[in-house]
């Protein structure tokens, strides 16, 4: 199948995602519903500004987190 | 107390000198009305995974405590390693608009969530170098505590029992040799129960107190966070207006001349 070479492979927080190929960060958050969220994203432990998020493209094999405040002492 | 005496981290002044954590509330809603009831300014938060699929309307802790009423001091618990802690803390800045503000700890083990001091003290060097105002939580040893002012910690927290043992303040010797060594504030982080405690670690002269445990886990924790409250400021009243020496034996309150009757000891 052509569509194979067609998406990629990322993990967010943990779990393997499919997405289209040149997904942008953007698209990524948009699609979990986490757009204009209190949230803070690394890429391969890299830390991504806010203001990034539109022009950082994923990767196959990209490893992305996403974070937030919670409860804690 | 005194409109003037104020406690001042990293350059920036607060009226109260209780800081409080966020976790091991019943709800959002009870976390907002405990922290609004110790009157506290300087608030902790955990740097924690999104939950993938959660409802998006769900109520962000930063909507109960919002930045831009109190300062939020996101900490790295949970952190074993130098080179976690700080991962954490960059997020954490990107999370709060660069705010530089963070609660350094890196712990030992599970049991006693003591720090791994030797790991405290680099992160804290990666992390003054890379900008940040760190506070950090660390053991009630004076040499450490002295080792991590030098590197330009802003704020340096022992702990004066365990981490959510409500053992209160087990090693008040330590605390007042940190005190008198230190020229940034010392803020005892863990270990206090009850209001009492609070205002025993205030009359000792440290400078704040910062708890969680205390207030969340109490029957009533609205309650115990007003209680905490006014420990803290009998508590550092008492420290300012300097208590009485401790003496052995008595000292009668009521004059000894001008008894008129003939009995005595």
């Amino acid at each position: 199948m052509t569509e194979t070479s067609r998406t990629i492979r990322v993990t967010v927080n943990g779990s393997q995602r499919e997405l289209a190929v040149e997904s942008t960060l953007e698209a990524l958050l948009e699609a979990l519903g986490m757009s204009g969220q209190r949230v803070a994203v690394e890429v391969n432990e890299q830390v991504i500004p806010r203001s990034d998020y539109p022009r950082t493209t994923l990767h196959d094999g990209d490893d992305v987190e996403i974070i937030r405040a919670i409860g804690g002492g | 107390m005194a409109d003037n005496d104020k406690l001042i981290v990293a350059g920036r002044e607060y009226h109260s000198r209780l800081l409080v954590g966020t976790g091991k509330y019943r709800d959002m809603a009870e976390t907002g009305r405990a922290i609004r009831g110790s009157g506290a300014e300087i608030v902790t938060v955990a740097i924690r995974r999104t939950n993938i699929g959660q409802d998006p309307d769900e109520d962000n802790l930063l909507d109960v405590i919002p930045p831009d009423e109190f300062t939020i001091l996101p900490n790295t618990a949970g952190c074993y390693t130098a080179d976690d802690a700080v991962r954490v803390c960059r997020l954490a800045r990107e999370l709060l608009d660069g705010h530089n503000l963070v609660k350094l700890e890196v712990l030992g083990d599970e049991k006693t969530l003591y720090p791994d001091v030797p790991a405290t003290l680099e992160a804290a060097e990666k992390l003054v170098a890379d900008g940040f105002e760190v506070m950090v939580y660390t053991s009630d040893d004076p040499i450490a505590a002295r080792r991590l002012e030098q590197i330009g910690c802003v704020a340096v927290m022992p702990l004066a029992s365990p981490i959510g043992s409500g053992l209160g303040i087990q090693n008040r010797y330590n605390l007042m040799t940190i005190i008198e060594n230190a020229a940034v504030p010392i803020i005892v982080d863990a270990g206090v129960g009850t209001a009492s405690d609070a205002a025993v670690a205030m009359e000792l002269g440290c400078d704040g107190v910062l708890m969680n445990t205390a207030i969340a886990a109490a029957k009533d924790p609205v309650g115990m966070a007003q209680a905490m409250r006014k420990g803290i400021e009998a508590g550092r009243e008492a420290f300012l207006a300097g208590r009485m020496p401790m003496r052995r034996f008595a000292s009668a309150s009521s004059p000894l001349e001008g008894t008129f009757w003939q009995g005595g000891s």
